[in-house]
């Protein structure tokens, strides 16, 4: 049976983890590396390595971090962040991702994710949505959540599919940094309208919030967080251990 | 020294890392005189069915691969690598393969039941159906990672385990010196770094 995914996202910026904390068992909280190490090792399905800087020396220590945690950690690696072109693809698929998410690059290039997969594959392009409700409806917002596009998200997200997108990234911003869990309502529309696996992101808090996720929508494959995981609110291991007692589907480690 | 055979697309990065990992001497290449003088061949896991068995085709590769795999040198095919090894695909048309072993590729949505996601995506638990050498150290059960939208079929005498994803689909194959694993070893933590070590332990 194919398990439920726990996936921590990583920002980095200039090299280093946006954010972070004092994990008593690792030496240096700031580095990428490190830190994806440490969550594969406490059973991290997956790592979202995200490229917040804008600067050309940025993207170049970016690479070297990829590469690094790629010679190290030996599960998927997705990439997102500044990913607007086919180059954008090239540039990070050489240094070790197996996936790239596109975001704002696909409002853009309506055409990006199309090309893109059929280059690399649609289980290599991953689409990455920002969606907040707008008079009642759910609208796509681009730069990192400042831009409304008026596109509406289960209409975005269909064509993505039909480009060829293989997974969904589904980040609410109503529910994003507010802790008290995912949002359920956008989740269960987005599984009910696309056929391809769907990650869940924005508002996790506690463990209990994965488990009513796997428990309320059993189609959604995967759960991500950032500063619950960072902050140590959450252990990858208890909340792995939680899921499997539930009844929920989980890899454990051994 | 282990050939990794080079079809020009995709990311080798992450098999060259698992294979420098357990301490294998690789090569990635595209020449059939380096395959010739390797020990072991991986066929990895990227691109597209018709793209990498032209490539094999007209490279010369492919002759070289079923030249050295006739005389008994370990053979691993990883997931699109897999499927290169048997004797059809049926993806996007109908495309001939290296016939090591016997069997067909066809696309993931003919052989499982409706409302099951394509890509099969994630980490599924292994069920052994047979002894092999490629499982010393790991368990039934063992979750290993999974992209794929096609699989083998009509190739039961070789397959030496399952994962259930609405229907048993074939995760290993085993023909004498010939190996594929659907899933990717490279990405599939511990385990599959255990089960690269037991194909590059496989005795001449």
């Amino acid at each position: 049976m194919i398990t439920k995914r726990i996936i921590p996202c990583l920002d980095v910026k200039n090299g280093t983890v946006v954010k972070g904390q004092n994990f008593k068992d690792l030496r240096d909280i700031s580095s990428p590396v490190e830190l994806a190490r440490y969550y594969t090792e406490n059973g991290a399905d997956e790592l979202v390595f995200y490229d917040i800087t804008a600067s050309a020396e940025g993207r170049r220590l970016f690479g070297e971090i990829l590469e690094e945690t790629a010679r190290q950690v030996f599960i998927p690696l997705t990439v997102g962040g500044g990913v607007n072109t086919l180059d954008d693809f090239d540039r990070v698929l050489k240094k070790g991702a197996d996936k790239v998410s596109v975001n704002s690059g696909a409002v853009r290039d309506r055409t990006l994710i199309g090309r893109a997969a059929k280059l690399y594959g649609d289980q290599c392009v991953v689409l990455s949505v920002d969606v907040k409700r707008v008079g009642g409806q759910f609208h796509v917002f681009v730069k990192g959540g400042r831009e409304d596009t008026g596109l509406d998200a289960l209409s975005w997200i269909r064509y993505c599919v039909g480009e060829g997108a293989g997974e969904i990234v589904v980040n609410s911003i109503d529910t994003d940094g507010v802790k008290k869990g995912f949002d359920l309502p956008l989740l269960k529309e987005v599984c009910a309208a696309v056929n391809v696996p769907v990650i869940a992101s924005g508002g996790a808090g506690c463990i209990d919030d994965f488990i009513t996720l796997f428990e309320e929508i059993p189609s959604i494959d995967a759960g991500l967080a950032a500063s619950v995981f960072h902050y140590g609110q959450v252990r990858i291991d208890d909340l792995k251990n939680e899921m499997a007692k539930k009844g929920i589907p989980v890899r454990l480690s051994k | 020294m282990i050939a990794v055979i080079d079809y020009g697309v995709g990311n080798l990065f992450s098999l060259s890392c698992s294979l420098s990992k357990i301490g294998a001497e690789a090569v990635v290449t595209r020449d059939e005189r380096v395959i010739g003088s390797c020990d072991r061949i991986i066929l990895p896991g990227v691109g597209a069915f018709a793209d990498a068995a032209a490539k094999l085709r007209d490279t010369g590769m492919g002759e070289a691969v079923l030249a050295e795999a006739k005389k008994g040198k370990p053979v691993l095919g990883i997931c699109l690598g897999m499927q290169l090894l048997f004797d059809r695909s049926l993806e996007y048309g109908e495309h001939r393969g290296l016939s090591l072993v016997a069997g067909d590729v066809v696309p993931l949505d003919t052989v499982i039941p409706a409302g099951y996601k394509i890509p099969h995506i994630g980490w599924n638990a292994l069920r052994f159906r047979r002894d092999s050498v490629l499982f010393g150290g790991i368990s039934d059960g063992d979750c290993v990672y999974f992209v794929h939208s096609f699989c083998a079929v009509n190739c039961e005498s070789a397959v030496t385990s399952t994962a259930e994803y609405g229907k048993d689909v074939t995760a290993t194959v085993e023909k004498d010196n010939i190996f594929g694993t659907q899933f990717h070893p490279e990405k599939s933590g511990k385990t599959g770094l255990t089960i690269l070590k037991n194909f590059c332990e496989v005795k001449l």
